[in-house]
């Protein structure tokens, strides 16, 4: 079905572009083009033709662009931002989307209407205006009294979005590596061990630096990225071979993950992957079922970028809570390793065992 | 008086020399802009071709490639896929191209080195030997990336902004290993180039402008020429530099961009580098390129636009403020790509103020540009045409500029397609449009033959229909968070629903790609065929109309023109014609002098009188050099 829509687009291009090749041929034929340094006539038939094609143009291609983005517009719009700081994105966006939309048809208007209005005329002369001040301080002015306005809105939302994270926020590791991501949560204490890449290796696949910092023991590691709703969440985002870049798209969050130099985002989620299905069934979404979070690798990062995927989910607070809890700390599995490594420091609880 | 004697050697050499001297180690500026532009011709095939068969891939994952092993060989596995690393491979060598070998070499090495001196009023650039170096490096470093096309490991494949450590590590990817190494040394070659090239330009603008030919009498051309050289002097050696230190962390163990790395197995023993601080160094050139390729394409079509609406440039000093405005803030805006680098938020913030000034120059350019059209008298030649469709992308991703510019916005749109619509509207294809409106005006300059017009605007016609369809869906995309340099789209479920959108896309693609041909066509045969170009085909004012159709070493038989007029006397109220060149004296054209240049008129007399005299004695002196 695609494929034979893509094909009738492709014929409908091909005839169009024979059509108007016809078209200049024809006038070609009907009047012949004299050198454009002839006297009597500098341009010919083709010149009006050609001033018709961009209101064509405008319409036509235009239309068929705005008319296709208008009625797949749930395929492209993501749902509403699953975060408190991501309305205020999607608002900027579509504040200057607005801003921008207006000034393109007003350009677009003179720019493709002026071609036909002003065509050759043989006994026409072009007005000799040099310059016009008082239209150049207006452009000038106008231009930058709107776009102070943007800058000053766009500035408050990135000043809050990048404040300090709260102090009750919950912090979470998540380490990018060829290709796939690593989430390490801090256990009992909340805090995240401290690490070293020297300590890196198979077993141990975020450097976790049992001896330098006894907050390792409790912290455990798991195969999602799982967010508690409502309460805010730090990410701490590193990498430890080559870059990457932690995208979550439906959260409006995306971050660097560069080796040698921790980066953070912290950010609150509002909803479910449950409630954002409940809101895109409203809106008659086909895909609505499918719904996913996902976060996503957006810095190329070698052969398997295009799959360096993790699974996301948003808990109620409470079950999120029981998860936390119940999750065994990565030490407590890995006891063998950590006595072969002649860690000094194990706990005696852990030692035992 | 031996140095002239020198130099005339060289002189009567030129012009009798054989093939290898005047059309290979040539001197002559029209030359070796000719090679710039076939060489440039050469890469686009290349680059745009490269694109097609990475489309071929999102478009249709699911065709077998196996037509494309002829070309493609062990990239294209048994079942008939591309190789997923070499897709990578292919989307770097295309930006690598494209950036670099087709819009800098191509843009400014063709039409700066060829109109820098037809305009300004010059036998030939500054030093006609390091311009042929200029040539001849930019030759080399194509040479080298082209090698690296065919070697075992592949080409590099980090993307053209070449970020270490992946750049650095041939652990991470195939493509840094020798890929890398010739990726790194064909740009050392092509920066040696460029600045070879700019050193030249910018002296003969400063130095061998014509009697007259004051600076606020430089067509705008020129003074786009002329600033975009300054801009590149100034940011191609910090790229260097980049390049440079990132050699030595790959082959002599330094840690400049290297830290805390375990790749492969193993724990690298580097330390204390950092992977920004190669991104700053590589946006501050990055960013400055981004006018480097577009600023050459505002000047032509900024020519080709007053030509013909036959109507002054609206603001030429406005233009020019906006030019070196825009060269200025393109110096400080850098940082606009790295929002979410984790650099400090306050240093996001001035850089998001900084962008948005910078805004501004190209607003006004673009008012300018629309004013222009406004009451002309518009004739549309395929130059013109592509000049129009030049503004229109121009409008269209500068726009979306201001989305990106804002940081908070940019966390969602960085590295989504939405960027690559972006700049591909905003400098690949206004620049490519740019470029085509400059080859369809001056071909009969260059040639000596006109181009053919219906082909022409058949050319134009499917480019602009073809680069709108191609580029515009691509925001949608982007809106919908698909990340860039993604391989596939198929593999992740939020991403993967665009399948008919991508086929779309790839299809425009692949008919814009083959409607390039009847250009290619047209431009060869055009050379040898076409209709021979009358002197001033377009009715313009500006001073390479007043040479031979064939100009010869030297540019102009006899004296140079002077110049008395800026570049923009069209349609001038009680002139006979609606156009009047640069070296027609105020005091010839009575009739149509404003209040001013009627005082320069009288001025001019008093002038002419000495520059007879002073014109005789040269004569004298050039025809005893002829004869020695
Ligand atoms: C028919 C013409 C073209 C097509 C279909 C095309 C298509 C594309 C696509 C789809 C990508 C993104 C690939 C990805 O991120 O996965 C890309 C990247 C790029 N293109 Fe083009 N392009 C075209 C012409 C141009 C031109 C004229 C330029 C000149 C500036 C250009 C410069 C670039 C650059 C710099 C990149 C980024 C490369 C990278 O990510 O390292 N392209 N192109
Ligand atoms: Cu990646
Ligand atoms: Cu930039």
């Amino acid at each position: 079905m695609n494929g034979l829509l893509i094909a009738a687009v492709g014929v409908l291009f091909l005839v169009l572009m024979a059509l108007i090749y016809r078209v200049f041929m024809l006038v070609r034929v009907a009047k012949d083009t004299k050198e454009p340094n002839a006297k009597d006539s500098r341009v010919g038939m083709s010149n009006k033709v050609n001033s018709i094609l961009f209101i064509v143009f405008f319409f036509v291609l235009f239309a068929s662009i705005f008319a296709y983005g208008f009625s797949e517009k749930v395929k492209y719009i993501l749902p509403e931002s699953s975060s408190i700081h991501g309305i205020e994105i999607d608002f900027l966006f579509w504040l200057t989307t607005a801003v921008t939309f207006f000034v393109f048809i007003i350009t677009h208007i003179l720019l493709f209407f002026f071609p036909y209005v002003y065509r050759y005329k043989e006994h026409k002369r072009a007005t000799f205006i040099p310059h016009n001040n008082q239209l150049e301080i207006a452009w000038t002015i106008v231009p930058a009294i709107v776009l102070t306005a943007l800058v000053v809105t766009g500035w408050t939302v990135w000043s809050d979005i990048t404040d300090p994270a709260p102090e009750d926020a919950l912090h979470i590791e998540v380490m990018g590596h060829q290709f796939a991501w690593k989430v390490r949560y801090g256990g009992k204490d909340g805090k995240i061990g401290k690490f070293n890449y020297m300590k890196i290796d198979p077993t141990n696949q975020v450097g976790m630096d049992f001896e330098a910092d006894e907050s390792n023991y409790d912290d455990f590691m798991y195969n999602e990225l799982r967010l508690p709703k409502g309460r805010p969440v730090l990410l701490k985002i590193r990498s430890r071979d080559v870059l990457h870049s932690v995208f979550l798209p439906h959260f409006r969050v995306k971050m660097d993950a560069v080796p040698g130099m921790p980066t953070q985002f912290w950010f609150t989620p509002t909803k479910t992957a449950e409630d954002v299905k409940k809101e895109l069934r409203e809106i008659n979404d086909p895909n609505a079922e499918a719904f996913q979070y996902k976060l996503a690798c957006t810095e190329i990062c070698g052969g398997s970028h295009f799959a360096m995927f993790m699974n996301v989910s948003v808990l109620e607070a409470d079950e999120f809570q029981k998860w936390y809890d119940s999750e065994e700390a990565w030490a407590a599995k890995n006891v063998d390793y950590l006595k072969e490594k002649k860690i000094k420091n194990i706990p005696s609880n852990l030692a035992s065992n | 008086m031996s140095d002239t004697t020198h130099h005339d050697d060289h002189h009567d050499h030129e012009h009798h020399g054989n093939f290898w001297t005047n059309y290979i180690f040539s001197t002559d500026h029209k030359v070796i802009a000719k090679q710039f532009l076939f060489t440039a011709i050469f890469w686009a095939m290349i680059g745009v071709g490269m694109s097609v068969i990475f489309r071929l891939q999102l478009g249709f994952p699911d065709a077998d490639l196996s037509f494309l092993k002829p070309i493609l060989g062990k990239w294209i596995d048994a079942t008939g896929k591309l190789d997923k690393e070499f897709y990578l491979a292919l989307v770097t060598m295309h930006g690598t191209i494209m950036v670099f070998f087709v819009l800098t070499a191509g843009l400014s090495g063709t039409f700066s080195n060829y109109l820098i001196p037809l305009q300004i009023g010059a036998v030939d650039m500054a030093s006609g030997f390091m311009n042929m170096l200029s040539y001849w490096f930019f030759a080399a470093a194509g040479v080298i990336m082209f090698y690296s096309l065919f070697i075992e490991t592949g080409p590099a494949s980090g993307g053209w902004v070449i970020y270490p450590p992946l750049s650095a590590l041939p652990q991470a990817m195939p493509g840094s290993g020798l890929g890398m190494t010739l990726w790194l040394s064909s740009m050392a070659l092509f920066i040696i180039s460029t600045l070879l090239g700019g050193i030249n330009y910018i002296s003969t603008v400063i130095n061998m402008r014509t009697r007259g030919m004051s600076f606020n009498r430089l067509p705008l051309t020129i003074w786009a020429f002329f600033i975009t050289a300054v801009i590149g002097l100034l940011s191609f050696p910090v790229l260097f530099s980049a390049a440079l230190l990132l050699i030595f962390d790959r082959s002599f163990g330094t840690s400049f961009f290297l830290s805390d790395i375990y790749i492969g197995g193993e724990a690298l023993p580097n330390q204390g580098g950092s992977a920004i601080l190669f991104q700053h160094l590589f946006w501050f050139l990055g960013h400055p390129e981004v006018y480097i390729v577009l600023l050459p394409a505002l000047g032509i079509s900024s020519e080709v636009i007053a030509t013909n609406s036959r109507k002054p440039i609206f603001g030429y000093h406005a233009m020019i403020l906006s030019i070196i405005g825009i060269a200025v803030l393109s110096f400080i805006v850098w940082a606009h790509h790295m929002f979410v680098t984790g650099m400090d938020p306050f240093l996001g913030t001035i850089f998001m103020f900084l962008t948005l000034i910078i805004a501004v120059p190209s607003a006004v350019k673009a008012f300018n540009y629309i004013t222009t059209l406004w009451k002309g008298n518009l004739v549309f030649t395929p130059a013109m045409l592509f000049s129009i469709g030049l503004i229109s992308l121009f409008i269209v991703g500068g726009l979306t500029g201001i989305h990106l510019a804002s940081a908070a916005i940019d966390i969602q749109l960085h590295d989504t397609y939405f960027v690559v619509a972006h700049f591909h509207l905003v400098m690949g294809s206004a620049s490519f449009f740019g470029m085509l409106a400059g080859i369809y005006h001056w071909f009969p300059k260059m040639f000596g033959r006109m181009m053919d017009a219906k082909m022409g605007y058949f050319h134009f016609w499917t480019t602009f229909i073809g680069v709108y369809a191609i580029f515009f869906p691509m925001h949608f995309i982007g809106v919908a968070g698909f990340p860039r340099r993604y391989y596939s789209h198929t593999a992740f479920e939020p991403f993967g629903l665009f399948t008919d959108l991508n086929m779309f896309i790839s299809t425009a693609a692949i008919l814009t790609f083959f409607a390039q041909f009847v250009f290619v066509f047209n431009f060869v045969y055009s050379m040898f065929k076409g209709r021979l170009a009358p002197a001033n085909p377009w009715k313009s004012n500006t001073l390479e109309w007043t040479t031979p159709r064939f100009p010869g070493h030297g540019n102009w038989v006899g004296a140079i023109p002077q110049v008395f007029r800026w570049p923009y006397d069209y349609s001038k109220p009680g002139a006979k014609d609606d156009f009047i060149p640069q070296h027609i004296p105020y005091s010839e054209t009575p009739e149509s002098n404003l209040p001013f240049e009627q005082k320069l008129a009288e001025f001019e007399k008093q002038e002419q009188q000495e520059g007879i005299r002073i014109q005789k004695e040269s004569q004298i002196t050039t025809d005893n050099n002829e004869n020695v």
